[in-house]
């Protein structure tokens, strides 16, 4: 499987055009890139949470998805797929259908890391057959741009709003990644749809995984992070260069860093072209906080690189 | 040809659960997914053993949760297999949003439910709070009286959720200890005869038909048909008394054991009548054929099926009767109203032109005791308001320290 | 399958798909969200080195290709975000506005 962008463009989308996902979102460029990493001849089954992904490709009388898909709720599209997976392992044993079938949900940060935490722990420890991949934009974006538990210190949003008394979300994003690495399924990584390279060939090995898979794909929101749409993956690029989202991957319980940096950039480059940081450049009092998120990243960075055992 | 039913059938000794769990044994769902709560886990236990032993073929999915549970049993039956799970209690109340989804993506799962209360205080034993809570999320509910009728149940459900003109949720009821952990004796049919009678699952719409891959959940838009869903699910609900009432008579052709919605005792010259469901009615049932010896106009109605609720037949069971008691194990807590059953027999009765008097008992909550000394009582009773033509107080709660 | 719902708006209850299931993958095809646009991506095939960066980002499947080849952008689909602009590294795409685009479109319909 290449991953040339030549072999890619000949891949059939399984998510079509007619969506309804704002212009210029992360989402189904993410989307798009992973299932670019679905093996060839196999069937699929895709799960939604509730959230922005689910709403606009779904709206009945229309689906987007060429393939089989199920939304249940908003707290287990994990347990929902895995139920579906564990069907097919059923089927599959007592001759009852013959296709092959690999099993994908794309969960928003609100699904992954706080309302769907649980439903996803307990599918990545049961070992479904299954690829778990978070499009993450930060914050719940499908009832406007609340804080989760992905989006990161002094972070504006609606239900972490600065003013005279608070300079934003006042706590640190979860490290997800990690948490699903300490389940020790097969395949963990962490993704940006403007390494798209990087994003399809961590997509290849996931579904080839002999279990469970998590990708955790940074993928930008300008409705909510206040930035022009035409810089989503500019803003994902970013995000890479100054190590606030640091790709890497958990391969069989192997870290291995799939992105060097060697020039970081000041998180500042990141953080000053998007609305939602704005009043962290707005005079001293809040501007303390970017000392705080620079050295946070950096430590977080080095400490990655330890594990990773790289430099 | 005559039937010798001793032939099929093979008399045991279980307790509710293990009795539940054989009849999941026959039907072999392809599809388990099941988390452990008092008074259930017996079941789950019992049928993890099956799996483990190699007596059935289904994957069998060890949740992290009930919410889970009822998530994957929705996963798994949209993709196209035969899905059973098994709760009580709180963990019925963890699958509320998912029951809804269930019975609004017609998906035929069957759910034994071992009837618990609910917190809070916390308490294991039997009411029926938990699954008449349940009573409007679009799911079918059979009540059992005991094990035989868990395991009766429990085979019929399946076949009544897979019939292609209802496609709804089964939920079967058994009472929390009384039925779930008491052993009894019950009959099972052979194997055979179950496998035949469940028949071969094959769905229309599912997940992993290549040839058409289905989307199943969408989104109903801003302005889009949740109304027209609602009424089809309404009614499949409709349609489904009639497949309810013909699966229990073909049960009762292969088994010996016919069922309906409904079965009563001396109906026929009863002035005044009792209804109960669950285990009570075993209490009920003796007390009042015990009356009926000392020649009192009493009788009794059994009310197996709750959803749909039978009103248009038991109106009819009922029409002429002077006086009717319901007794009901949980309330509603809707002021005065009185439990459920109550609530909806006296909402079925308002269309006809002679309506016997109602009143309600409200008994056994949180597993208080149901002893015969209480059932006279409320006999007596209604004795004595059919008598009278008054109802002094129209709830009334039984065995309550008052 | 290719489902027929031309007039789904006026269907009675009985004739939706039970559950509001949806039979007819990738039939959003029929809903062109073109119409969404308020800029629009020329394409400069000269310019064009066929590298395909933008078919990778763009998030409405509205880069054609053929045979490893960008053949054009399907104006059916593309909302105008201005990401394969912005990520062409050779300037093979502008944005222009959109309501001008139209009217020039029509003006040329109106001589045809
Ligand atoms: S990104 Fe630019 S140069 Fe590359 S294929 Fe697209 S239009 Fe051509
Ligand atoms: S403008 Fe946006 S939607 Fe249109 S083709 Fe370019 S990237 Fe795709």
């Amino acid at each position: 499987m290449g991953t040339s962008l030549k072999e890619l463009s000949k891949k059939p989308e399984i998510l079509t055009g007619g969506h309804r996902m704002c212009a210029g979102c992360g989402a189904p460029i993410a989307v798009r890139q992973v299932l670019m990493g679905a093996p060839d001849g196999v069937q699929l089954v895709v799960a939604n949470p509730t959230g922005c992904l689910e709403v606009s490709t779904t709206i009945y009388p229309y689906t987007s998805w060429n393939s089989s898909y199920i939304h249940c709720a908003f707290e287990n599209a994990a347990s929902t797929l895995s139920g579906a997976e564990a069907a097919y392992q059923s089927l599959k044993k007592q001759g009852k259908i013959k296709d092959d079938y690999r099993f994908v949900a794309f969960g928003g940060d609100g699904g992954t890391y706080d309302i769907g935490f649980q439903a996803l722990s307990g599918a990545l420890e049961r070992g479904h057959r299954m690829v778990y991949v978070c499009y993450n934009n930060e914050a719940y974006m499908n009832t406007g741009i609340q804080r989760s538990g992905a989006t990161g210190l002094g972070t504006w949003t609606t239900t972490s709003p600065h003013g005279t008394e608070s300079f934003g979300k006042t706590q640190n994003r979860k490290d997800m990644t990690a948490i699903a690495a300490a389940h020790n399924i097969p395949y963990v990584a962490q993704a940006s749809i403007s390494h798209w390279r990087d994003l399809v060939k961590k997509a290849q090995k996931a579904f080839a995984a002999d279990g469970p898979a998590f990708i955790n794909v940074l993928a930008p929101c300008h409705r909510g992070w206040r930035y022009p749409m035409e810089q989503t993956v500019e803003l994902a690029k970013l995000a890479v260069q100054t190590c606030i989202w640091p790709l890497y991957e958990v391969d069989n319980g192997k870290w291995n860093l799939t992105t060097k940096v060697s020039k970081k950039k000041p998180v500042e480059d990141y953080l000053k072209i998007q609305g939602r940081y704005a009043h962290l450049f707005k005079g001293e009092k809040h501007g303390e906080v970017l000392k705080r998120i620079q050295e946070n990243t950096d430590k977080e960075w080095e400490k990655l690189l330890q594990i990773c055992g790289a430099e | 040809m005559a039937v010798n039913f001793k032939d099929i059938n093979k008399t045991v000794a279980l307790v509710g659960t293990d009795a539940v769990a054989e009849a999941m044994r026959q039907i072999d769902p392809d599809v388990v997914a099941a988390y452990p709560i008092t008074p259930q886990t017996a079941i789950v236990e019992t049928f993890a053993q099956m799996v483990a032993d190699g007596k059935v073929n289904t994957n069998y999915v060890p949740v992290e949760s009930e919410h889970s549970a009822m998530s994957a049993a929705i996963g798994a039956s949209s993709a196209g297999a035969r899905v059973m799970t098994a709760t009580a209690s709180q963990g019925l109340a963890l699958m509320w949003e998912l029951l809804y989804i269930a019975s609004g993506l017609r998906l035929p799962i069957v759910m034994p439910n071992v009837n618990r209360a609910l917190s809070a205080p916390i308490n294991i034993h039997c009411d029926h709070g938990d699954s008449m809570g349940a009573r409007d999320t679009g799911w079918i509910q059979l009540f059992s009286e005991n094990a035989q009728e868990a395991y009766d149940n429990t085979l019929q459900a399946m076949r009544i959720a897979e019939h292609k003109d209802i496609l709804l949720p089964v939920m079967v009821l058994l009472d929390g200890f009384i039925i779930s952990h008491a052993i009894d004796r019950l009959d099972l049919v052979d194997d055979d005869v179950a496998k035949k009678f469940v028949g071969q699952y094959k769905p229309e719409d599912y997940m992993l038909n290549a040839s058409q891959p289905l989307c199943v959940g969408a989104f109903d838009g801003l302005y889009g048909y949740f109304f027209e869903f609602k009424r089809q699910q309404e009614e499949a609900m409709r349609n489904s008394v009639k497949v309810i009432q013909d699966v229990g008579k073909e049960y009762g052709a292969v088994s010996g054991r016919p069922y309906d919605l409904f079965e009563s005792v001396g109906l026929e010259d009863a002035e005044y009548v009792l209804i109960a469901l669950g285990s009570a009615a075993g209490t009920v049932r003796s007390e009042v054929e015990c009356l009926r010896e000392q020649g009192l106009p009493i009788g009794m109605i059994k009310l197996r099926v709750f959803r749909p609720f039978p009103a248009k037949e038991l109106a009819a069971a009922l029409a002429g009767k002077k006086a009717v008691a319901v007794m009901d194990r949980s309330d509603t807590f809707a002021g005065g109203m009185g439990g459920p059953v109550f609530i909806e027999l006296r909402s079925a009765l308002y269309e006809e032109e002679k309506r016997p008097l109602l009143v309600n008992y409200v008994y056994g909550l949180g597993g208080r005791d149901l002893p015969v000394q209480l059932v006279n009582q409320a006999a007596t009773e209604l004795g004595e308001i059919a008598k009278s033509g008054q109802v002094k107080q129209m709830v009334n709660y039984l065995g309550l320290k008052e | 399958m290719n489902w027929d719902i031309k007039d789904i708006k006026d269907w009675d209850w009985r004739k939706h798909p039970r559950g509001g299931l949806i039979r007819d993958a990738g039939n959003a095809k029929k809903f062109k969200t073109g119409g969404w646009r308020s800029a629009r991506p020329l394409w400069d095939e000269e310019k064009c080195v066929q590298c395909l960066i933008c078919h990778i980002f763009c998030p409405d499947c509205s880069i054609k290709t053929k045979d490893e080849k960008m053949t054009g952008i399907d104006y059916d689909f593309c909302k105008g975000c201005g990401i394969c602009a912005y990520e062409c590294p050779h300037d093979a795409i502008t944005m222009i506005d959109e309501a001008e685009a139209r009217k020039k479109e029509e003006a040329e319909e109106g001589r045809a």
